[in-house]
């Protein structure tokens, strides 16, 4: 009885040994994979334990990566960073044999060009979301259908946008028609930029600004993130999410894993648990970006936020996807913007 | 025999201050020669990143104008700020100095110290309250006056002036206060004997006398608002860009820790030029 019980505890000693890994994840923090349930059911499932790094923008996290090989284990890679990362060779092709929910994946997120940088894919496409306009329900009883809202004068002194100086470009861009991967009329944007202006009360910075300064009735029409909104909505705050006729700018986020990494299998095994849609339905209930995989999108209730708004397909078909921004570009945009803020 | 003790003293002198100049290095000029090595630049020297000497950080405050505008904008903020808490402080000074003694006087003066007391932050975050519309003010206003007044003075520059001018009125009145409780009352009694009336013992005494007083207090209010930035940013809303937030985004928001540092030191230098330009001002101005 007892050699049994000893070569079973050793069985499970070497056993443990070989495949729980400690794997290690670099995201922003508070989004999604640091979620303590999430990390203890894939513990449970798994073997292996999670340890979170956190960066705070994408400099940063690029710069992790490169100063610490070996590091990490799944990043998560904005996908206009993607391509960026993977040209420094810095993050590893992925294999989508280890990844058992891929072929629910939305075929048309995991062949997003952005995703796929020199044929191979280097993220899987895990959430995605948009930055459109929020509306205050009690100014708005019909939630208005065109971007020119945030330009009318009958609510001068109550629009707002995010403090930021791409941001502000490609919404004029969205609002002049443009592409905006593809500004070429920067004219008209700067013209409608000047004309923004002044109709704006305060900038705002984070969601926590937002909800304060749209409570108190500051904000009645103002720019806002997706999953921001649905969670301001679950807080109770009266706002509706629009997404203009114009279109609105859609993000998406890959996990990868760079190229360092020790533990490439319990690596893809933590993607995997993320885009899983039992994962996802959980989280959704939480407050969550919309999800890469259609299984997990029809799991959803019929009220979710999700799947009421972000799960129309004429509304992804306005969606345009942000591509990388060259730095001579961003750097021109910053310039425009700071130009037009010190004018006021 | 005398020179062996002045040596002790020397010793001894040496070993008091030493932890005031440790500190000084340490806290002053360790800080600021970073940031001047790094307003030299192109890039942060870590991170793996590539960098250069340049001047080009300094020169980019030249060959744009928004810097320079937004510094123009600043100054003047500080001016304003300046004269109002003068303004304001002087008188309540005054009244504290000469006119109310004892426990009166106590409780005024833990009062005027009181915002020191408190956060920063939570003093905006409070005006914010007071002043937005459907706000503290705008409830106030309303329930006095009988017709209906929308009272918004949130993110406006008056927002910026209330909000600076209540961070830093206690400098004024205490530097004053000082000065002018240094007065004797004697001078005062003097000249009202001889017929002098109110206007001119303001004006040839209490003024002139306390004037050090005022110009430091003007000094320690003037120099930070100039490089102000949380409450421009938090009361101003669409006005707030000021030099000082500029500063800030290039050191937040934008990574651009070098150009941050050299807009820094140029703020440096031009709040030292006016220092200077000040100084004969302010030598004449005692006695």
């Amino acid at each position: 009885m007892r050699t049994i019980l000893l070569t079973s505890a050793l069985a499970l000693a070497t056993a443990g040994a070989a495949t729980a890994d400690e794997i290690r994840v670099l995201n922003w923090q508070g989004y999604g994979t640091d979620l303590d349930w999430a990390i203890a059911d894939f513990t449970a499932a798994t073997g292996h334990t999670v340890v979170h790094e956190y960066f705070t923008s994408e400099q940063e996290m690029l710069t992790k990566l490169r100063t610490n090989p070996g590091a990490y284990d799944v990043v998560l890679i904005n996908s206009a960073y993607t391509a960026q990362a993977q040209a420094e060779g810095l993050i590893a092709p992925i294999d989508p044999a280890k990844i058992a929910n891929f072929a629910d994946l939305d075929p048309g997120l995991t062949a997003n060009a952005d995703l796929n940088p020199a044929g191979a894919l280097h993220g899987v496409p895990w959430t995605w979301g948009l930055t459109a306009l929020a509306v205050n329900t009690t100014d708005f009883p019909a939630p208005p259908t065109s971007i020119a809202v945030l330009w009318d004068p009958a609510w001068k002194g109550r629009v707002s946008v995010r403090d930021d100086g791409l941001e502000a470009v490609q919404l004029a861009a969205l609002a002049t028609g443009q592409n905006i991967n593809d500004i070429k009329d920067m004219d008209a944007v700067k013209a409608k930029l000047v004309e923004l202006l002044p109709q704006i009360t305060t900038f705002w910075g984070s969601e926590n600004d937002w909800n304060q300064f749209m409570a108190a009735g500051d904000f009645a029409v103002a720019t806002y993130w997706s999953g921001s909104a649905a969670r301001s909505i679950g807080k109770g705050l009266p706002i509706a999410f629009v997404v203009p006729d114009e279109g609105a700018i859609g993000w998406l986020d890959g996990l990868s894993i760079p190229a360092t990494s020790t533990h490439p299998d319990a690596a893809h095994a933590f993607i995997d648990w993320m885009v899983d849609p039992d994962f996802y339905v959980k989280w959704d209930a939480e407050g969550a970006p919309a999800t890469s995989n259609s299984k997990a999108a029809a799991a959803l209730p019929e009220t979710s936020f999700n799947r009421s708004i972000l799960g129309d397909p004429a509304v992804v078909a306005r969606v345009q996807f942000m591509r990388p921004v060259s730095d001579e570009n961003r750097e021109a945009y910053l310039k425009l913007w700071q130009d037009l803020k010190a004018a006021q | 025999m005398a020179g062996s003790l002045e040596r002790a003293d020397r010793r001894r002198a040496a070993l008091m201050l030493s932890p005031a100049y440790l500190w000084l290095t340490a806290a002053v000029f360790l800080p600021l020669s970073a940031m001047a090595f790094f307003s030299l630049l192109t890039d942060v020297p870590f991170g793996g990143r590539d960098w250069a000497f340049t001047l080009q950080n300094y020169r980019d405050f030249f060959e744009t104008g928004t810097y320079a505008l937004l510094l123009w904008k600043s100054l003047k903020l500080g001016l304003i700020v300046t004269a109002l808490c003068v303004l304001i402080g002087f008188p309540f000074a005054l009244v504290l100095a000469k006119a109310i003694k004892g426990r009166a006087r106590e409780a005024l003066f833990l009062l005027v110290i009181l915002p020191f007391w408190s956060n920063s932050l939570v003093r905006i975050f409070s005006w914010a309250i007071v002043l937005r519309g459907n706000g503290v003010l705008d409830a106030a206003v309303n329930a006095i006056l009988p017709w209906e007044v929308r009272v918004n003075l949130m993110f406006s520059q008056s927002a910026i002036v209330i909000g600076l001018v209540h961070s830093y009125l206690p400098y004024v009145i205490l530097t004053a206060y000082l000065a002018l409780q240094a007065i004797d009352d004697s001078l005062i009694e003097a000249a009202r004997s001889l017929g002098a009336p109110r206007r001119t013992i303001l004006l040839r005494i209490l003024l002139p006398l306390s004037a050090p007083g005022l110009i430091a207090g003007a000094v320690l209010i003037f120099v930070p608002v100039v490089g102000s930035f949380m409450e421009p940013r938090l009361l101003g809303g669409r006005v707030g860009t000021y030099y000082g937030t500029a500063i800030e985004d290039q050191f937040v928001a934008v990574f651009n820790w070098p150009l941050g540092a050299a807009l820094s030191f140029i703020l440096l230098a031009v709040v030292l030029v006016i220092l200077a330009l000040a100084t004969p001002a302010l030598r004449k101005a005692p006695t």
